[in-house]
C-alpha cells in the first residue's frame, strides 16, 4: 500500500518529519507489544503463585478430591468436577435453544419483528452476569427447591440408572441450578452470535434450495446450518469458554462445596467460585498459592477451548472470502 | 425421499420448536429484568444515592459504591484506550502485514473472553502482593485490563474499513503517515473506535470477580486510590448474601443501578455507530 513511505522501507532519514512518524510508530508497536505481555504475565504470574502448590503436591493435585483448609490439603479435582458439570448442563440446554431463536429470527419471525428483536438480544447478551447471579439466589433457587426438584426427585429420581444424578434432598442451590443459571446467561450470547452466522449465508444458496421445494426446516438442516458448520462449532466454544470461566452467576446458586457428587441436585463447586469465595480467607500461603493453581487450571482450559474456537471461526471467514 | 406429508409435518415440528425456543428464552430473560425493575425501583430512593453504605439494619445508601465505581471505571477507561487504540493502529496500519500482528489478534481474542477473575488473580499477584495492600488502583489496572481487547479490536476494524485511497490522498500531500493517521483514518474511523470505548465501559462497570481481590471494598467513603474502595458489583455481592432486609434491598437497587447504565451505554453506542451509517 504505502511501501515507499519512509517507515516501512527502514531508510534512516534525518528529516524531523521521518523522525516523528518513527516515534509515533514505535509508540504503536509497543501499545501492541502490551497486549502480548499481559497475556504472557497473566500465565507467568499464575505459574509463579501456583508453583508452591504444585510443589507440595506434584501433579495429583489435579485429580486429588480433598480440599481442607484445616490440615492444608488441597485437590482440584472438585471444583474441575463442578466445573464441567456445569457447563455441560449449560450447554445442552442453551445450545438447542439458543440455535431454535436464531434460526426463528432468520426465518420464522415477521419482518418488522427482526430487527427489534434482535437488538434486544444483542443487548441482552452485554447483562453482567452479577445480575443473573442474584436473581438466581433469590428467585430462581427457592423456585427450584419448591417445585423443580421435588418434581425430578419424585419422577426421574425413580428411573433406574438415571436416578442418581437426580437423588438426595432439594437444596434449591446446587449444580443443577447453576447450570441453568448459566444458561440462562449464555443464552442471548450464543442466540446473537447463531444469527449473525446464519445471515452470512449467501441468499443465493437459500433461494435455490427453496426453489428445489425443500421446507424451512429442510433448507436449515440440510443447507444452511452444513454451510456454516465450522463457525457455528466455533462460536458454541466460545460460549462454552465463557461458560468455563464464569464467576458471578454461578457463585451465588452453586452452595460452595468442595464434594463430588452423583446427584446434580446437590451442592458443589466450580473453580472460579472457589476462587471467588476463598481467595480472601486463605489463611496460609499453600491455601493461596492452590486456588492460583485452580486459576492456572482454568487459564489452561479456557486458553485451549478459545483457541480452538478462533481457529474454527477464522475458518469461515476465510471461506467466505472475507 | 421421505413422503410429503411427513415432510411437512417435520417442518411444522421443527419450526414451532424453534419459535417455542424463542419465546421460551424471551419470557425468561423479561421475567429476570421485570422482577429486577420490581425489587430494584422499590428500593431505590434518593439515600440511595446521597448516603454511604449502612450497618446491617440501618439507613443508608450506595453512594460510596457507586462513585467507587464511577472512579475505577474513569481510570480503568484513561489507561486502556489509549493503550487500545495504539495496539490497534499498530495492527491495521503500520504492522498491517506484519506477523507479529497475527500474533497479537490471536492474543487479543484469547483475551477478550478470558475469564475475568483470571485478571484478577494476576493483578492481585502483581500490584497486591508488591504494594502489601489491596487498593483502587489495582482493580482500575484489573479493569483495564479488560478494556484493551475491546478497544484494540474494534480499533483495527474500524482502521481497516477506512479505504486506503483515503490514506494515498493524504500521504501525496507529502504528509508523514502518523499525521495522515491522525487527521484521516481517525477521523474516518471515530464513530466505531467511540462505540468500542462505550462497550468497553458497559461491559467493566458489571464486572465483579477483578475486583474481588484486587480493589477489595470499603464501608466508608474514600478517595484515596492507594486503599481499598467500594464498587457497585462487590457491594451487591456482599449485600445479596447477607442476611438483612436492608442491605438485601440495597443489593437490588445497585443490581438496577447497574443494569441500566449497561443498557444505557450499549444503546448509546449503538446510536453512535447507526447515525454515522445515515451519512
Amino acid at each position: 500500500m504505502t511501501a515507499t513511505s519512509d517507515y516501512d522501507s527502514g531508510v534512516k532519514s534525518t528529516r524531523p518529519v521521518a523522525q516523528s512518524d518513527r516515534i509515533f510508530g514505535s509508540l504503536t508497536l509497543a501499545a501492541a507489544v502490551v497486549v502480548l505481555l499481559v497475556l504472557l504475565g497473566v500465565f507467568a504470574s499464575l505459574v509463579m503463585g501456583a508453583w508452591p502448590a504444585f510443589k507440595e503436591y506434584g501433579l495429583p493435585f489435579l485429580w486429588t478430591a480433598k480440599w481442607n483448609p484445616v490440615t492444608d490439603k488441597f485437590g482440584a479435582l472438585a471444583p474441575l468436577y463442578g466445573t464441567v458439570v456445569t457447563s455441560i448442563i449449560a450447554m445442552v440446554i442453551a445450545v438447542p435453544v439458543g440455535l431454535g431463536i436464531a434460526i426463528f429470527l432468520t426465518e420464522t419471525c415477521p419482518r418488522v419483528l427482526r430487527r427489534p428483536l434482535g437488538i434486544a438480544i444483542e443487548l441482552l447478551a452485554g447483562i453482567p452476569s452479577i445480575i443473573y447471579g442474584i436473581w438466581g439466589l433469590f428467585v430462581f433457587a427457592p423456585f427450584m427447591q419448591s417445585y423443580i426438584q421435588p418434581f425430578l426427585i419424585d419422577t426421574l429420581g425413580h428411573v433406574p440408572v438415571i436416578g442418581t444424578l437426580f437423588a438426595g434432598p432439594p437444596y434449591g442451590i446446587g449444580m443443577l441450578t447453576a447450570g441453568l443459571i448459566l444458561a440462562m446467561m449464555i443464552l442471548p450470547f450464543i442466540a446473537s452470535l447463531a444469527r449473525d452466522i446464519f445471515q452470512t449465508v449467501p441468499p443465493m444458496l437459500r433461494e435455490s434450495a427453496y426453489g428445489m421445494g425443500m421446507t424451512r426446516w429442510e433448507v436449515n438442516r440440510h443447507i444452511v446450518i452444513p454451510h456454516v458448520r465450522t463457525a457455528l462449532v466455533g462460536g458454541i466454544m466460545l460460549s462454552l469458554g465463557r461458560a468455563l470461566g464464569e464467576t458471578m452467576a454461578v457463585t451465588f446458586v452453586i452452595g460452595n462445596a468442595h464434594r463430588i457428587s452423583g446427584s446434580i441436585l446437590a451442592p458443589g463447586t466450580t473453580i472460579s467460585a472457589a476462587i471467588a469465595n476463598e481467595f480472601t480467607e486463605a489463611t496460609t500461603p499453600i491455601y493461596t498459592s492452590s486456588l492460583i493453581a485452580l486459576g492456572l487450571v482454568l487459564f489452561i482450559l479456557t486458553f485451549i477451548v478459545l483457541a480452538a474456537a478462533q481457529w474454527m471461526l477464522k475458518r469461515m471467514k476465510q471461506k467466505s472470502g472475507a | 425421499m421421505a413422503s410429503m406429508t411427513r415432510r411437512k409435518t417435520i417442518n411444522a415440528v421443527m419450526m414451532t420448536l424453534s419459535t417455542g425456543a424463542a419465546a421460551l428464552g424471551l419470557f425468561v430473560l423479561a421475567v429476570i429484568l421485570l422482577y429486577l425493575l420490581y425489587k430494584g425501583a422499590s428500593a431505590l430512593n434518593l439515600s440511595v444515592f446521597t448516603q454511604d453504605t449502612p450497618s446491617p439494619m440501618e439507613p443508608g445508601g450506595l453512594r460510596n459504591a457507586i462513585l467507587g465505581s464511577v472512579i475505577m471505571s474513569a481510570i480503568a477507561v484513561a489507561i486502556g484506550t489509549p493503550i487500545g487504540i495504539l495496539a490497534g493502529t499498530y495492527m491495521a496500519e503500520y504492522g498491517r502485514y506484519a506477523k507479529l500482528s497475527k500474533v497479537i489478534r490471536f492474543v487479543n481474542d484469547i483475551l477478550l473472553s478470558a475469564p475475568s477473575i483470571i485478571v484478577g488473580l494476576f493483578v492481585y499477584q502483581v500490584l497486591v502482593v508488591s504494594l502489601g495492600h489491596f487498593s483502587a488502583l489495582a482493580g482500575s489496572v484489573a479493569l483495564a485490563i479488560l478494556v484493551i481487547p475491546i478497544v484494540v479490536r474494534t480499533t483495527e476494524d474500524m482502521l481497516r474499513l477506512v479505504p486506503d485511497q483515503l490514506r494515498e490522498a493524504g500521504l501525496a500531500m507529502g504528509w508523514p503517515r502518523w499525521i495522515v493517521i491522525r487527521t484521516v483514518a481517525y477521523k474516518a474511523a471515530m464513530a466505531g473506535i467511540v462505540t468500542g470505548v462505550l462497550l468497553a465501559i458497559a461491559r467493566i462497570s458489571g464486572e465483579t470477580a477483578p475486583l474481588l481481590f484486587t480493589a477489595l471494598s470499603n464501608n466508608f467513603f474514600s478517595l484515596d486510590l492507594t486503599q481499598p474502595m467500594a464498587s457497585l458489583p462487590i457491594t451487591i455481592f456482599q449485600f445479596a448474601l447477607s442476611p438483612y432486609d436492608n442491605w438485601q434491598a440495597l443489593a437490588w437497587a445497585g443490581a438496577l443501578l447497574i443494569t441500566v447504565a449497561v443498557l444505557a451505554l450499549a444503546i448509546v453506542a449503538r446510536l453512535v455507530t447507526s447515525k454515522k451509517e445515515k451519512h
